[in-house]
């Protein structure tokens, strides 16, 4: 029988299998962050290990990093002291750290990528869930805890229980204005939070087949919002092109070799998938989520679903969320005045998301009643995009763009949505407080978000298609 | 090193009838900063224990001081979202020693057996049946036996098995961590390293 590109990847990891126990996995790259990572170097320390392979650890600081002023020293007390922790723990062990002021310094999952870091068949966790991200390579990526974490350095291993496997296949052609993040959202809109939860899942079909590895990211991203151990999608050219030439990307006879093992990497035509789900790209539409969790999700044309269809033992988290979100059954978000747009985190602050935003708000300027923040995901999105002028053309339209980091996305740093003020985000998770204390989050595309700040009002962005043609989403 | 052993305890409970409680509402990110394990449990559901002028919710559960006990039973999908080891380790500074739900994200699973604080999967009818004692009795006592896997509500002698990992278990019951024994297999490690 075949196999899946999951197990061909896990089988080449297996340093131990034994029966009765989680298989012993090899990481090729453990990357860490400042807010995970400081309890795991005590328990080397506590324990008397050193970092078992140093050089396959890779460091930067994000979470918890200003996006704004970032040359002077970060205001908050605690936060600073995370953040130099973190440089003092990186020079104690030997690890190369991308901190602030480092040209690659960034979010976790944009840099590992842009760097060339993140490969097709490889093995990759880190202390935060959207791991899940580099999972676009044709790799095996996803968050771990700080134990876990602490259990990497010390081994380079983990002890991890084969997931099942799915297969989500996207086939047909995207409407003009939908992109990789309405099918993502939609996607899980189908599955609850918690369809994917002991699964391992391949996305797969001609939609995602014809996404940008940008655009494959996104789709990854959020596979943890639907409980996935891991999202992941074959190489093919497309990878293979964004790969090749990166800074840490394997050179001259070493990349021939790379590229004729990643060019097996794909589910055989007989391989057995625990789960197979079928979509249709034409049944998308510009997606908005409503509720408290990335599973609350509509079509932004369609109403908040109605208490009743819910079963009765849900009704009252259901009502638990639309109280939160200030929202009642059948309303329309359409129209809808918002507070703030939030261009950014590791699900959607690449430079192709920039460059998006940026040729859609050409020429106009932001509502009013609207603050916008555009956070770009890594200091190299950052240079890029103000060498292409990006910053230009959103300073004029009222989007000023800000310096690399998680920023809105996690109620962290100092980058917060005000209390029971409204943010359309192109982040990835719409908890209850998850921008700030009391905030509400509409998860959405980048492009409804921009469109969403010109009018000031929840809007669909393909109500702004019909007037003009721009870049296809 | 060892960790907190766990093998059976009987108790009374604090019930949160509430379904996807994500690992923010446990502990919100802005409490993430401390660079050491204690110290937690005093952020625990900050901001549905206290208000934005840190003045206790009354009808937040942990407030009220008739539902205490060292189980927390919740509505399904609990641990969603954030990988934050943080969000076991405030339930477990707390003072809980387990979390009783119908289903757990994998992540906080895996992070919860990590510290010795057990989550117990149970169908949808029997943490139906839990939540009905309990708010029927505050006091209503249930009984979680790791040893045997089963969990019971004590005053209706009515039972359910659970599933646990049997290496998870044997590191609960012995106190044993993964880093211990993926140490003992270093030359294993050593030799995938060489045949790369």
């Amino acid at each position: 029988m075949g196999k899946t590109l999951f197990d061909k990847i896990w089988d080449a990891h297996v340093v131990s299998s034994n029966e009765g126990f989680p298989d012993i996995l090899y990481i090729d790259t453990h990357f860490i962050h400042e807010v995970t990572s400081p309890q795991a170097f005590d328990g080397l320390r506590e324990r008397g290990l050193p970092v078992f392979r140093p050089k396959q650890t890779v460091a930067t600081a994000d979470h918890n990093v200003p996006t704004w002023d970032q040359h002077l020293p970060i205001k908050e007390e605690l936060s600073r002291y995370q953040v130099d922790m973190l440089t003092k723990n990186c020079a104690e062990f030997g690890i190369e750290l991308y901190g602030l002021g480092h040209p690659f310094q960034g979010i976790v999952h944009v840099i590992g990528p842009e760097l060339g870091i993140t490969r097709p068949g490889g093995t990759y966790v880190c202390g935060d869930s959207h791991t899940s991200t580099h999972g676009a390579f044709g790799a095996i990526a996803f968050g771990i805890g700080t134990s876990q974490v602490e259990q990497v350095m010390a081994t380079q291993c983990l002890l991890q229980q084969r997931p099942k496997r799915m297969k989500i296949e996207v086939n047909g052609k995207l409407q003009k204005g939908v992109g990789a993040k309405d099918i993502i959202l939609y996607i899980i809109s189908q599955t609850t939070a918690a369809g994917g939860t002991g699964y391992a899942v391949e996305y797969a079909g001609d939609t995602i087949r014809s996404l940008s590895m940008e655009g494959r990211m996104t789709i990854c991203n959020m596979s943890i919002e639907m409980g996935a151990r891991c999202g992941l999608i074959a190489p093919d050219e497309t990878t293979i092109n964004y790969v090749k030439g990166r800074e840490f990307t394997p050179k001259g006879e070493e990349w021939e070799k790379a590229v004729a093992y990643w060019q097996t990497l794909y589910s055989d035509d007989d391989a057995q998938f625990d789960s197979v789900l079928k979509f249709k790209a034409e049944d998308i539409e510009p997606m908005i989520t409503y509720g408290t969790n990335p599973g609350m999700g509509i079509g932004i044309s369609q109403t908040v679903p109605e208490t009743t269809s819910f079963e009765a033992k849900e009704q009252g988290s259901y009502k638990k969320a639309l109280d939160y979100m200030g929202l009642h059954d059948d309303e329309h978000l359409l129209g809808r005045p918002i507070d703030y747009v939030f261009i950014g985190s590791c699900t959607n602050s690449r430079i192709e998301d920039l460059r998006q935003v940026a040729e859609f708000v050409k020429g106009k300027h932001k509502a009013e009643n609207v603050t916008v923040w555009v956070v770009p995901g890594s200091k190299q999105v950052q240079e890029q995009a103000i060498r292409e002028g990006l910053d230009k053309v959103f300073e004029s339209a009222g989007f000023p763009l800000r310096e690399p980091g998680c920023s809105a996305c996690l109620g962290m740093n100092e980058d917060k949505i005000p209390a029971g003020k409204y943010c359309i985000s192109t982040s990835n998770r719409n908890f209850e407080g998850r921008q700030g204390p009391n905030s509400r989050t509409f998860l959405a595309s980048p492009l409804t978000a921009a469109a969403s700040a010109i009018t000031g009002r929840v809007t669909d962005i393909r109500e702004f298609l019909k007037e003009e043609e721009f870049i296809e989403a | 090193m060892a960790t907190k052993i766990f093998k059976h305890i009987q108790t009374s409970v604090v019930p949160l009838p509430i379904e996807n409680i994500d690992t923010d509402q446990i502990i919100p990110a802005r409490f993430l900063k401390a660079t050491t394990r204690e110290g937690f449990g005093n952020n625990l559901f900050r901001d549905w224990r206290f208000d934005e002028n840190d003045n206790p919710k009354t009808d937040f559960i942990l407030n009220n001081p008739n539902y205490n006990g060292k189980i927390l039973v919740a509505g399904k999908n609990f641990g969603c979202g954030s990988s934050r080891e943080h969000a076991a380790w405030a339930i477990a500074d707390y003072g809980f020693d387990a979390v009783v739900s119908s289903f757990f994200a994998d992540i906080f699973k895996g992070n919860a057996l990590n510290n010795g604080l057990l989550p117990v999967q149970v169908s949808d009818d029997f943490l139906k049946k839990i939540f009905d004692a309990v708010f029927a009795d505050e006091h209503a006592v249930i009984e979680i036996d790791l040893v045997d896997q089963f969990i019971k509500i004590v005053a209706t002698g009515e039972q359910e098995s659970f599933e646990v990992n049997p290496y998870k278990k044997a590191c609960m019951t012995n106190g044993y961590d993964d880093i211990d024994y993926i140490l003992s297999k270093k030359e294993l490690i050593q030799e995938f390293e060489d045949a790369k």
